[in-house]
């Protein structure tokens, strides 16, 4: 390499680019070594081992046995398994609320507001809370006669009316839940916000003049604007409800029916040592993590393929851009 | 703005008004739950079991609770190794990020599709589930209970800032890179000189987007450092579950000591958390 500098000067236009050729092969390499490493030791190699590990009866140390597909009979047939699949729709139901909510406020927040960074900043805030923390801040705000109690006694119900949050089974997931549309609904949106901006506020003005109120407002100018972020908001949302883990980890212990599917596949993995079953149960949600990806793709094809698409889409490539001219700007 | 205010109606006054009673609603029970916590951490142990849980403390100088806790999770040496293991794995993933979606970007080479797809697939793989295997190649490479050997997992699995990295290059004309090269510059001093310094936003938002995540990062950090002296600041927190059961005065001030870092950085940094939380969403 140091050569090709040296004789940079007398090198025919050929052997220019021989050099040029071999420095694409080296750069190529290097720069692409660790991430590869990486990714293969701690993805590919882990996510191989998890379905040949499916079929085996382990532990992580010892002897394994082959059952064949048995651990998968197991994934289906244990009501604690297949079932805390189905725990997982209260933070289904969640997501949508958390949405719904955060549509909500950044609606409210494009018509001018004052003081919009503080309401911006408080509600965002919680996201930025590591998990335990939040965990520990929902079991003190649940616990029997703590804030929540309190708060509802000062609005005047009678004690005896208030259930126990976290033990009644008919509510507790619900409780739960909440704690995560607490976390994440100031993110989506200040998402959501972000994309709204993107649409030039001088619409809204002129808009304003032309007698437009603030409802068609909201469904020709905004709703436009932001229709793709949403789905795919609401995908990200559903696949994460899948994966609900900290709430139930922290404030419950997947207890008293909150058991989501992680709860249980880190008890059976780390506690019970069952490898096996624990890789079955990886590999289901696996699919099925899949099979929602595929449909979400489906339906960005087809469902939002109405014309108004490209608008959305127009609306997104121009933020893009805006922004990258503004940080070219700044840097 | 001034024309629409002359014309306000009586509606747009209701507008008003329940815009900002909805706003200041949810701004409300975003807040009660952590400021509660804030309250109880500085309680003393009579006043904690004597007073309302929403009553102010009798003193906001009582620092016994947080002494307390602090002393009981070793708090200042999990903050130290978080802080270590922020700084490496910030520094691994920002260089190998970027370097990976120079090459994905600016050359076309047999093989560059394939890698696309195998860090895309690797996304859609769900991270807990991947630690049941992951685990047991930690344990044959004797990774577990090292410092570097969670660094080394966090650093592994960082495909955010890849996309990141790949979505800025695309915007960077590629006449940048062929003018520095009539002008005799390699392919890495294209990267290093010219491209790098450029990168600056991306690098910010990548750095926001994966510094939160790894400050926050529990479940790996809980499999991987079990020694005490190893543990990472959630992990430190998550041991309050134990011993204190319902001495929420001291759980809630090793909730405020976690929070208290998070805080300052998105006061500091707010708009940069913002743009990095928007331009990290655009990935899809």
């Amino acid at each position: 390499m140091g050569g090709s500098v040296t004789n940079a000067g007398q090198k025919t236009f050929a052997q220019k680019l021989q050099t040029r050729k071999a420095q694409r092969y080296i750069i190529i390499v290097t720069f692409m070594f660790i991430p590869l490493l990486l990714l293969l030791v701690f993805t590919y190699i882990p996510f191989i081992k998890m379905v040949q590990f499916s079929f085996y009866d382990m532990k992580y140390i010892g002897t394994k046995t082959f059952v064949g597909i048995q651990n998968y009979i197991d994934v289906f047939k244990r009501p604690d398994m297949f079932g805390s699949l189905f725990v997982s729709v209260y933070y289904m139901g969640g997501a949508i609320l958390q949405l719904a909510l955060a549509l909500f406020f950044a609606t409210m927040m494009v018509f001018k507001v004052k003081g919009e960074s503080i309401f911006k900043a408080a509600m965002f805030f919680p996201y930025l809370i590591c998990g335990i923390a939040v965990g520990f801040i929902f079991k003190f705000f649940y616990a029997r006669g703590y804030v929540l109690d309190t708060l509802l006694q000062l609005f005047g119900m009678a004690p005896e009316n208030i259930p126990l949050w976290l033990q009644d089974q008919k509510i507790n997931n619900f409780s739960l839940a909440a704690t995560s549309v607490w976390r994440y609904t100031g993110q989506n949106m200040v998402l959501f916000l972000g994309a709204m901006m993107s649409v030039d506020t001088d619409l809204y003005e002129a808009a304003s003049l032309d007698g437009a109120n603030k409802w068609h407002q909201f469904r020709y100018i905004i709703m436009p604007s932001i229709k793709s972020i949403i789905v795919l908001n609401l995908v990200l949302s559903i696949s994460g409800s899948l994966s609900a883990f900290e709430p139930p980890y922290v404030i419950t212990n997947g207890q008293m029916g909150t058991g989501t599917y992680f709860v249980i596949m880190n008890r059976i993995a780390h506690e019970n040592q069952r490898v096996g079953l624990a890789c079955a149960m990886a590999v289901v949600l696996l699919v099925i993590i899949i099979i929602c990806t595929v449909a979400q793709n489906v339906f960005f094809k087809y469902a939002l393929n109405d014309g108004s698409e490209d608008e959305s889409k127009a609306a997104v490539k121009a933020k893009k851009q805006a922004q990258k001219a503004a940080k070219k700007g700044g840097a | 703005m001034s024309e629409i205010n002359d014309k306000k109606s009586v509606g747009s006054i209701i507008f008003s008004i329940f815009k900002y009673i909805s706003l200041i609603i949810a701004s409300l029970i975003s807040i009660i739950p952590v400021v509660v916590c804030v309250f109880t951490a500085f309680k003393t142990n009579e006043e904690y079991q004597a007073t309302s849980v929403l009553s102010l403390p009798s003193n906001f100088f009582n620092f016994e609770n947080f002494a307390i806790a602090i002393k009981q999770a070793n708090m200042l040496r999990c903050f130290l190794n978080t802080g270590i293991v922020l700084v490496v794995v910030l520094t691994v993933s920002v260089l190998t990020g970027s370097m990976l979606a120079y090459v994905l970007n600016r050359f076309k080479f047999p093989g560059s599709g394939l890698i696309n797809s195998l860090f895309l697939f690797a996304s859609l793989l769900p991270g807990i589930a991947m630690q049941v295997t992951i685990y047991q190649i930690m344990y044959q490479l004797g990774f577990i209970n090292h410092l570097y050997g969670y660094i080394i997992v966090l650093s592994g699995t960082d495909i955010i800032s890849i996309y990141i990295f790949l979505q800025f290059f695309e915007n960077l004309p590629i006449s940048l890179d062929e003018s520095a090269i009539m002008d005799g510059c390699t392919y890495f001093g294209v990267f290093f000189k010219i491209l790098f310094p450029l990168l600056k936003p991306a690098i910010i938002t990548s750095l926001v987007l994966k510094g939160v995540s790894v400050y926050n990062e529990y479940y790996a950090s809980n499999l991987y450092l079990t020694m005490p002296e190893l543990k990472t600041i959630s992990t430190a927190l998550y041991t309050f579950t134990g011993p204190y059961g319902n001495q929420y005065n001291y759980i809630c001030s090793g909730v405020i000591i976690t929070i208290i870092p998070i805080l300052i950085f998105f006061l500091v940094f707010q708009k940069q958390v913002y743009s990095g939380m928007a331009s990290g969403a655009v990935k899809g």
